[in-house]
């Protein structure tokens, strides 16, 4: 196929930073082991960065964040397993930064290949990239990276643990190790007496970790795979689950900003004169492009700061929404290509022989707007800094809050909480760096500063603006070619430019879920378009799948129903990989596809595959006297092993909510700069009562471990589209859908 | 301002048009309910005051003078949960779980006036309860398990 060829004329994201880091580093510094973060004292065992044992108990360090999606239960389970404990019996923690928690997950979107391309090239290029993930020690939550990351890793920190534990015991005990067995935080010895773990602490602590452990077959799971009670239900059911936002400190002073909502904008000058005398005001501190205020109570600090008269400079970006859209007009040329992904067969030729269908499809501005607000505490003292927020990158905290206090990223102690959601919005760093400004001020006062929600919808870096231009052709009922082209600015780059870091090289997620579609369509090119950057932007639950997922399947699904073809049927007949033909034909079946719906009904039907998981949903709607109603949702999705099927449905289930809501109702867009929307009634994604019934199936024939909680977006608004049109003959070709139908 | 939290007399000297929500969390450490919008657009504060869900974001300190307030922490805790809780822990609805306080007091509330809530009852009691996660298939199963346990009780 020439992939050799073609790989060494691109760079890639993560992949050009492996090759060059593959090269200049070699692989013996990718195979030495981070220095462990965890510190065992006198008589406690620590076996890797994931397991502690003390005489007190069991620590088990669980570094991806919780943001929602059950990380914390899911790796605390991966564990357990190998360790023979049931989850209860150990405390869990986030652990602290290190380049120990390094993930190596984050190379599977680095690297240009199809997902279930197994090649050594491919393999090689994966390990490769891996390798340097590894070695600069990215540590982070995101791109449904966690099971993937963590499923060898640690059931092999928990085999480690328990095998080093037994090696302690048969020392103490004189039982030879083969006679020994384990289960439930205990060893038994064959005579049925039992030492609990806890006891053998200080033995182990003696022994060098025995890393030499084989895993166990699946067969013998009795945890993994099982349904399981979260270990943040309880809490979560009983309004005792902490956030960041809940933090308390002694001393602790309350603290809100508002900086230029014209995002990156200068504050010209800003007149404080009526807030100095407001009750609990304690003081007002500029901060990079705004101001904040400090107070003894929130909502005293958050009056306040909206009482200041502030100036503010113009938008680095255009002011009104217009322009952006003529900039994404502008972009399908040549100067502007950042990479064709796809060329099977010969696109131009199949084009200039048939009767090409032009199709175009855009997606607007999208905020995050997870329920908690964003929000940071921090504490200064003698050039040390202490944070505490729910963040996805806590290297990147360390680091970014070490650039404002000027001191080293050591300096900088992280204690990462659980989020109240973030779908991405807590990849970013304002609200670190500003309370890290005002605590500068104040050293020796612990300083938590919460957003207003109207500072929070105004400085959100939205999901990437986006759009697609296409040319099909149909003969005899048949797809037979496609030149899909997408345009939009960088989310990566805006992203990592914002932490200072330069990312060369083409951007995978302009076309993600595009140039990857699972199909053999004759004449098939796909080609991504950078647009120049216009407002920040930012990761955004399923990121560039979330526009190009939507562009793909809607326009293909315009073409199959041009053509008069079943989009099952089509789909069956182009589908290339059996995993994906699996899920299609399973949706199939669930949804009873082909049966009479009877009058005033559609059905519509999406396949995406995103960070590996081929995922396929079919909705069916009903026009009521109130408008249109989403009934049910039927998906499928392989995500090679299930790892809770409770959890799974779960976030499943919140995908296509997250999906369906924002792809209905809501956008964001500017004016004067500024965003239009400004708190939930006017972007409100989904509510209950146009929750469809989300009938999941989880399929496990993947060959590789898959993330779940990005995968159920995609397919979500394209499928509506597609149950649109069959619905109303009419297709929208732009998110959010209520521009053009009314729902229930 | 006096009022009754979770059955106890509390005494608070805040100016009179300080929210309830900004008085439970920062002036008496009540964290369990939560700030999501401030303007009764989410629900996340539903606290019940007098019996009733209100949303404490809108309820200014003047008028819970004098009234009763229930918080989450006082409708049942872990150790004894209320009949709603345990339907939620029964079906595991959280996923971030922030929004969740607010959507137990709602679905109590709602228990209360409508013992037997039919899809489209709860579909409307709980709309002002916005989940950013989306575990509304979850909440409509945790209300109907919740209405059985409060009968049975």
């Amino acid at each position: 196929m020439g992939r050799l060829k073609t790989i060494g004329r691109r760079s890639f994201l993560i992949g050009s930073t492996a090759v060059l880091g593959g090269v200049a580093f070699g692989s013996f510094m990718v195979a030495r082991p981070h220095a462990n973060p965890v510190v065992a004292g006198p008589g406690e065992a620590v076996f890797n960065p994931f397991v502690k044992l003390t005489s007190d108990g069991i620590t088990l360090i669980v570094p991806h964040a919780d943001i929602g999606q059950g990380v914390q239960s899911s790796q605390a389970v991966l564990i357990a397993e190998e360790l023979d404990i049931e989850v209860e019996q150990a405390e869990l923690s986030f652990g602290e930064p290190s380049p120990a928690y390094y993930n190596t997950a984050f190379a599977e979107e680095g690297v240009p290949f199809m997902s279930f391309d197994e090649s050594a090239m491919a393999e090689t290029m994966r390990d490769v990239a891996g390798g340097v993930l590894k070695l600069i020690g990215i540590q982070g939550t995101g791109g449904s990276t966690s099971m993937p990351d963590q499923f060898e890793k640690l059931r092999t920190a928990g085999a480690v643990a328990r095998e080093t534990i037994k090696a302690a015991a048969a020392k103490r005990t004189g039982v030879p190790v083969e006679q020994l067995k384990t289960a439930k935080g205990m060893v038994e010895l064959p005579d049925g007496s039992t030492i609990a773990y806890t006891d053998l602490a200080e033995d182990a602590s003696g022994i060098a970790p025995i890393t030499n452990v084989t895993l166990r077959d699946p067969s013998e799971w009795d945890k993994v795979g099982k349904p399981m009670m979260r270990t943040d239900t309880l809490a979560k059911s009983t309004g005792t689950q902490n956030f960041g936002i809940d933090i308390e400190l002694d001393g602790m002073v309350y603290a809100s900003v508002r900086a230029n909502p014209r995002k990156g904008g200068e504050m010209l000058d800003y007149d404080a004169s009526a807030v100095e005398a407001m009750r609990g005001v304690q003081s007002i501190v500029p901060v990079m492009n705004g101001v904040a205020v400090v107070a003894d109570n929130t909502w005293r600090a958050i009056k306040a700061v909206n009482s200041i008269d502030i100036n503010w400079g113009e938008a680095p970006y255009p002011a009104e929404m217009d322009a952006h859209w003529a900039e994404l007009e502008a972009s399908f040329v040549e100067e502007r290509l950042d990479q064709e992904w796809r060329a099977d067969g010969d696109t131009d030729a199949a084009l200039a022989a048939g009767t090409p269908i032009s199709i175009e499809n855009r997606a607007p501005y999208v905020a995050h707007q997870p329920l908690e607000p964003l929000n940071a505490t921090v504490l200064v003292e003698e050039g040390k800094v202490t944070v505490w927020t729910g963040h996805q990158m806590p290297r990147f905290v360390q680091q970014e809050v070490a650039k404002v206090a000027g001191v080293t990223a050591d300096d900088v102690t992280f204690f990462n909480q659980f989020s109240g959601g973030s779908f991405g919005h807590r990849l970013e760093f304002e609200p670190v760096r500003q309370a890290t400004e005002v605590a500068m001020t104040m050293p020796g006062t612990p300083v938590k500063l919460t957003y207003s929600r109207e500072e929070d919808f105004l400085q959100d870096f939205t999901r990437q603006i986006a759009m697609s231009k296409a040319e099909g052709v149909i003969e005899d009922g048949q797809v037979t070619a496609l030149s899909l082209d997408i345009a939009c600015p960088s989310v990566i780059a805006s992203q990592m430019g914002r932490t200072g870091q330069n990312v060369p090289g083409p951007d995978s997620q302009i076309v993600a879920g595009a140039w990857n579609m699972p199909y053999d369509i004759p004449n098939l090119r796909v080609r991504g378009y950078r647009v120049p950057e216009l407002a920040p932007i930012s990761s955004w639950r399923s990121v560039g799948a979330s526009h190009a997922g939507f562009f793909s399947e809607n326009t293909l699904d315009e073409l199959i129903r041009e053509a008069g073809a079943d989009p099952m049927e089509e789909r069956l007949r182009l589908v290339n990989h059996p995993v994906h033909r699996t899920v299609l034909e399973t949706v199939a079946e669930m949804s009873n596809w082909g049966e009479d719906l009877g009058p005033n009904r559609g059905r519509g039907l999406a396949l995406v595959e995103s960070f590996g998981v081929p995922t396929a949903e079919v909705i069916d709607v009903t026009m009521t006297d109130q408008g249109i109603k989403i009934d049910t949702v039927y998906i499928a999705a392989d995500v090679g092993k299930v790892i809770d099927p409770i959890n799974f449905e779960n976030q499943v289930q919140g995908g296509v909510v997250w999906a369906l809501g924002h792809a209905i109702n809501s956008q964001v867009t500017y004016s004067d700069g500024m965003a239009q929307q400004t708190n939930y009634h006017a972007a409100e994604g989904m509510r209950i009562y146009q929750t469809p019934e989300i009938v999941v199936k989880g399929l496990e024939n993947g060959s590789k471990i898959r993330g779940v909680g990005e995968p159920p977006v995609p397919p979500a608004a394209p499928a509506l589209a597609s149950a649109l049109f069959d619905l109303t003959g009419e297709r929208p070709r732009e998110m959010p859908f209520n521009k053009f139908f009314d729902f229930v | 301002m006096q009022l009754t939290v979770n059955g106890e007399l509390r005494e608070v000297d805040v100016e009179d048009d300080m929210p309830l929500l900004w008085v439970l969390r920062d002036e008496l450490g009540l964290n369990g309910t939560k700030f999501g919008c401030g303007i009764a657009q989410c629900g996340a504060c539903t606290v019940h005051m007098d019996g009733l869900a209100v949303r404490s974001c809108q309820v200014s300190a003047a008028t819970a003078d004098g009234a009763d307030i229930v918080t989450i922490e006082g409708l049942g805790t872990p150790d004894a949960m209320h009949a709603v809780q345990a339907a939620w822990a029964e079906h595991q609805v959280a996923q971030c779980g922030y929004c969740q306080s607010g959507q137990i007091m709602q679905a109590a509330s709602l228990l209360d006036l409508n013992p037997e809530p039919s899809d489209s009852d709860i579909d409307i009691a709980m709309g002002g309860n916005l989940c950013r996660c989306g575990t509304y298939p979850r909440i409509r199963a945790a209300v109907k398990t919740a209405a059985v346990k409060l009968k049975e009780a």
